[in-house]
């Protein structure tokens, strides 16, 4: 046994620590951490990408939302090494390299879709998840995907008003 | 959440193996149940073993006039499915209505089953089509699997490698979910078989139950009108903030109605 792992097993918190190497927005990351990370706080403590919001910590509100293997799940809810080996998206992933917003990003701020923007990171990726099943989505689509994001904010509407025509953007950019 | 020692073995017998040999060892599947538990420390396992790297536990295959599903399989597996929505479209809607896309996303079938939490809809589906649980042991029918809240009658150290659903000739599960929780209130899972109806309920109860009222008149006459003279009592029905006992009675009474004009 190291003489790390000794002292962390003496101390009875952390045990073996466990290195994960995962792919976050396109870059391969190693890091060492402790088991019982959660997802959340590895992307927004090691790596520092705090677009990822925590809002409830128990799986509710859907803030901590992010893509692992390219579909939505929530970060808070998952431990890091449950996703080792895995891509991972957040919403810093989602611009392009000169900054420019992403057509989702922009179609929230055209429709007011946020007021403290807290709940935004999440809403956008659950928006995607949403497209990736469904191109053009119908109103009751985009209201049932976002049943796991809530907002304090702005009531919805405006949210739903955005992800329709943020897909129809991304729709019209593929034709 | 207290630490503990994470293992990703890549076959069963590995699994097994780590199991028998930790000193309080325990199953991760989605996580989507046993974070949250550990988190409130209500669990504090030694050892997690994620059956998330055993490739064989997520297979959907058919069989002679049944289903095999992987204890692996996430909700959004069974949802989108093709083979299931052909086979058994209840099942594949059932799995569409759970939670959120994020919780269908990690949640898998084998980690619903063994929480067997009294108001999760996957129990119903199991028991209402008379699925048999195949463990790295044993066979049990689902008549014999849930034992009461939270209780199946897995051991410890037992993994559920996949679960056998018999294809019944027409079915459906209707649930009338919690608006905030998305969990069911009342769900209904209805299925005909040659050999007769079997009805049973979940979020009513301390677990999925059966009602043999229900099958009776269904399996003489399979429709609506045949079963809506008859009363559910409310005795062992559970009653909360959410719904009282005979509300919850009347609603399995109408749900099951509903459920009867869906089935295909
Ligand atoms: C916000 C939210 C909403 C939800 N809404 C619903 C809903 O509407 N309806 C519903 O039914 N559920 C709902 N759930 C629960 C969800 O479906 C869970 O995914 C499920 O109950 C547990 O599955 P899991 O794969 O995540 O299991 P885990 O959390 O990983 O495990 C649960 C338990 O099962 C054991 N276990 C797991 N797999 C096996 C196996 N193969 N063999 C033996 N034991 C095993 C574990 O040791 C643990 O004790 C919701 C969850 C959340 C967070
Ligand atoms: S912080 Fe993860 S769902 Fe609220
Ligand atoms: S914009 Fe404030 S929580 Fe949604």
């Amino acid at each position: 046994m190291t003489a790390m792992a000794t002292k962390c097993f003496l101390n009875g918190d952390l045990k073996m620590p466990a290195s994960i190497t995962v792919k976050v927005n396109g870059k391969e990351v190693t890091e060492v951490i402790k088991e019982n990370t959660l997802l959340v706080d590895f992307l927004r403590d090691s790596l520092r990408l705090t677009g990822t919001h925590i809002g409830c910590d128990t799986a509710q509100c859907g803030a901590c939302t992010v893509h692992l293997d390219g579909s939505p799940i929530k970060s808070c809810n998952i431990l890091a090494v449950q996703a080792d080996g895995a891509k991972i998206t957040t919403i810093e992933g989602l611009s392009t390299k000169e900054g420019n917003m992403h057509p989702m990003q922009k179609a929230f701020r055209d429709h007011h879709g946020l007021q403290c923007g807290f709940c935004t990171p999440g809403m956008i990726m659950s928006a995607l998840g949403i497209l990736s099943k469904s191109r053009k989505p119908t109103e009751a689509e985009i209201r049932e995907g976002l049943e796991g994001n809530l907002c304090r904010c702005t009531g919805y509407h405006n949210i739903v008003k955005a992800i329709n025509s943020g897909a129809e953007a991304i729709a019209k950019a593929q034709e | 959440m207290y630490n503990f020692s994470y293992h990703r073995p890549n076959n069963i017998d590995s699994a097994i193996a780590i199991l028998r040999k930790s000193e309080d060892g325990k199953i991760i599947a989605g996580g989507q149940t046993l974070i949250a538990t550990m988190k409130l420390r209500l669990a504090a396992p030694s050892d997690l073993v994620d059956l998330g790297g055993i490739e064989d536990l997520k297979a959907i295959r058919k069989g002679t006039k049944t289903l095999m599903v992987g204890s692996m399989a996430t909700h959004t597996q069974v949802t989108t499915s093709s083979l299931i929505q052909k086979e058994i479209p209840s099942l594949s809607k059932l799995a569409s209505e759970i939670g959120d896309q994020m919780v269908r996303n990690l949640g898998t079938i084998g980690g619903s089953v063994a929480n067997n939490d009294p108001a999760a809809d996957y129990p119903a589906a199991v028991l209402g089509l008379g699925a048999t649980i195949v463990t790295d042991t044993r066979e049990i029918h689902a008549d014999d699997f849930f034992t009461g809240m939270y209780e199946t009658c897995l051991k410890d150290s037992e993994i559920i490698k996949h679960l056998v659903f018999p294809i019944p000739n027409r079915s459906a599960y209707v649930k009338f979910k919690n608006p905030a929780s998305r969990y069911a209130i009342v769900g209904v899972m209805v299925a005909e078989f040659d050999n007769g109806v079997r009805v049973a309920v979940t979020g009513a109860g301390s677990g999925a139950f059966r009602i043999e009222s229900l099958e009776t008149a269904l399996t003489k006459d399979f429709s609506n009108t045949s079963i809506a003279g008859i009363k559910i009592p409310t005795d062992n029905l559970i009653e909360d903030m959410h719904a009282s006992a005979a509300y919850r009675a009347h609603l399995i009474q109408v749900i099951t109605q509903r459920a009867v004009q869906e089935a295909k």
